[in-house]
């Protein structure tokens, strides 16, 4: 028997999270190298049109998970049908994307397992017969390759956009479908959860925006503010903001970019002292360019940026608004 | 309510760091601050204990200079200390961290105990959910409010982009904070003072090693990330960094 490779799709309220295909490629990838066989798994309450859409790709199989539990999410009933049906499937890694969901769930079942999560992975390698998985560290600083040991299976989440949905090969003919019907008993299931909702009412649409001005912290002080709305004017843009500035109160939080706030993809994208953690990255990555003002010449904003000043910005925006301006006649 | 609070000390946010000869972790010549989140998980403590009375309690897993964060925490108010000291502690992958930490309060009758939702070095995102699962009890992830009700409590949980979900759930219980869930206050004078006085209890390695076992996960090597992208590095004095910048917007960008 050779080892198994599960990847876990996404579901949420009967929708596949798309997010899962880059899942699924990572989960290609590594039968590739490995020569292990890949297969899939949906949990949740009638998901079998999932689990349909999912069998379309190259896998050699796919669960559909099942019980009336399991809608709405708990951390609860998830982790408790999963581990059922991992203690009579045994994998050898099990693969998920490292969303809210399964960050919220997948520390419990390994642990549930005796076993470990190596979580928000960017990478991985087969080297020597060891599965090597490549995890920033350090808010990006660093990355390292990390190992797991045990018996297993290892759990494995994935950043979002480490691997490309559009590269998911799809399968010679559809892969077979097994219903698992799991049972989660009363008591399990202890939160109540209730209705997903929006709180910011949304002002501004920044998804429209073809020029954005975005301060970090290295804005330091809420006056300050006004000097990146001045350049924002300057250059007929908009003014956007990474979290702790909208924490603060400083900038409302529709202007709020990253995975908690809004995703953007303008023509240009001018950071202001945003240091380029990842949770920020993801919201302004798709920006056509990307320039990057930071005294911090290692801050890993400057991985993504197009052009790039080393320096203080309290320097350099005065006399760039000026600049802009007489541009602009 | 009583209500533990688990703080890690971590590198500072600003402070350059350099990998060690190993290259498996970074140099530990640098300055230390509390991981963000658990700063908030902390505040939101002591604003629980200020509404509904109780007791809160920190707890730091770390070797001695680590001690820093619980006696600012003790200044800020919280009531008592523990900390589990040995350097090994920093060591541990996060299944073994929370498995020290339940061991250290095995004798505690805690309501809630919050922690970060995730650290800024590892970040593994894990310790807490993890620490739920060894104690039995629930928990909830990425908490931006909570409020006390009749069963137990109503925490507001952050979902991805912009999305917000209630969750009701029974005490005791885990909770990991994220940051933001309310505004710091800063330790004044007298409570400076008063930290010195109040109770830190230390707890070492051997007293829970039977709780702890090898590590799941291996660092094997830490290096600088490999640039994905050709990146311009405009250089000179500003005036002349914001002319080039200004060509490039205009020639290569085309905005202006
Ligand atoms: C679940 C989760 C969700 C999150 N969601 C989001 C999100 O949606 N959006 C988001 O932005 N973050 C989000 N975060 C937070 C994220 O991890 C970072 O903490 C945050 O993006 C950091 O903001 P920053 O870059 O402004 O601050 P810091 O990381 O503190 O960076 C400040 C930067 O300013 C530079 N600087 C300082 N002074 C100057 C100066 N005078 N001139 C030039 N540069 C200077 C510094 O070198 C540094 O690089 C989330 C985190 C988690 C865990
Ligand atoms: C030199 C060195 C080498 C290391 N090598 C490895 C390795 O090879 N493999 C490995 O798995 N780990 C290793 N670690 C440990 C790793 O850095 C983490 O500290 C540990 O795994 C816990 O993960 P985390 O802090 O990212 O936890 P997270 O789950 O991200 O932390 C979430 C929250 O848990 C709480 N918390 C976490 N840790 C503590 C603590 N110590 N005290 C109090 N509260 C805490 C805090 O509230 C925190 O906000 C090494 C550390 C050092 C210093």
């Amino acid at each position: 028997m050779t080892d198994i490779i599960l990847v876990v799709v996404e579901q949420r309220e009967g929708k596949l999270n798309r997010v899962s295909w880059e899942t699924i490629t990572a989960g290609q990838a590594i039968a590739a190298q490995t020569g292990w066989t890949l297969e899939a798994a949906v949990v949740g309450s009638g998901v079998g049109t999932i689990a349909g859409e999912v069998a379309a790709k190259k896998v050699a199989k796919v669960y559909d998970i099942e019980s009336a539990k399991l809608e709405p999410y708990t951390p609860d009933a998830f982790s408790h049908a999963l581990k059922e049906f991992l203690t009579k499937h045994p994998a050898k890694v099990v693969l998920m994307p490292h969303t809210y969901q399964v960050r919220d769930f997948v520390p419990k079942l390994a642990t549930s397992l005796h076993t470990t999560a190596v979580s928000d992975v960017i990478g991985c390698k087969y080297d020597g017969g060891k599965l090597l998985f490549t995890r920033q560290m350090f808010q990006g600083k660093f990355v390292a390759d990390v190992s797991f040991a045990g018996a297993g299976p290892c759990f494995v989440t994935f950043q979002n956009g480490s691997f490309r949905a559009d590269k998911v090969e799809a399968g010679a003919s559809a892969a077979p479908v097994e219903t698992v019907n799991v049972d989660v008993p009363d008591g399990v299931v202890r939160n109540k959860p209730q209705e997903v909702f929006k709180e910011a009412k949304q002002a501004v649409d920044l998804t429209q925006a073809e020029i954005i001005v975005s301060v970090g912290r290295g804005i330091k002080e809420q006056k300050n503010i006004e000097l990146a709305k001045q350049l924002a004017d300057a250059l007929g843009g908009e003014i956007a903001a990474s979290r702790p500035i909208c924490d603060n109160g400083w900038l409302p939080m529709d202007r709020q970019i990253g995975s908690s706030g809004q995703t953007v993809a303008p023509k240009l994208y001018l950071a202001l002292g945003i240091s380029g953690a990842i949770q920020h990255i993801v919201g302004m990555k798709g920006a056509k360019s990307i320039v990057a003002i930071n005294k911090d010449s290692e801050a890993p904003i400057f991985e993504i940026a197009d052009y790039a000043v080393v320096g203080n910005l309290f320097d350099i925006v005065p006399p760039l608004i000026e600049e802009v301006k007489k541009a602009k006649g | 309510m009583k209500i533990l609070v688990c703080m890690k000390q971590v590198p500072q946010k600003d402070a350059p760091l350099k990998l060690n000869e190993a290259g498996t972790w970074i140099r530990e010549d640098v300055s230390y601050e509390v991981n963000e989140p658990d700063a908030f998980a902390l505040e939101e403590a002591l604003r629980q204990k200020e509404k509904h009375t109780g007791e809160v309690v920190v707890l730091t897993a770390g070797p001695a200079r680590a001690q820093q964060v619980l006696r600012e925490a003790l200044a800020k108010g919280a009531d008592r200390a523990i900390h589990l000291e040995d350097a090994a502690f920093v060591g541990l992958d996060a299944y073994n961290t929370a498995r020290a930490i339940a061991a250290a309060i095995k004798d505690e009758k805690f309501d809630l105990i919050f922690t970060g939702l995730q650290s800024d070095d590892y970040g593994y995102a894990q310790t807490g959910v993890i620490l739920a699962q060894i104690q039995g009890w629930p928990h909830a992830t990425i908490i931006m409010q909570i409020e006390k009700n009749e069963g137990g409590i109503r925490v507001k949980r952050e979902l991805e982009a912009g999305f917000f979900q209630f969750v009701d759930m029974p005490l005791p219980a885990v909770l990991t904070i994220q940051s933001g869930i309310n505004k710091l206050r800063y330790a004044t004078l007298i409570g400076i003072k008063q930290a010195k006085t109040k109770p830190l209890r230390k707890v070492t390695m051997t007293e829970v090693q039977a709780a702890v076992g090898g590590n799941l996960q291996k660092i094997e090597k830490l290096y600088v990330p490999q640039k994905s992208k050709n990146t311009e590095f405009l250089e000179g004095p500003p005036a002349e960094v914001a002319k080039k910048l200004v060509e490039k917007l205009k020639n290569e960008v085309r905005v202006l």
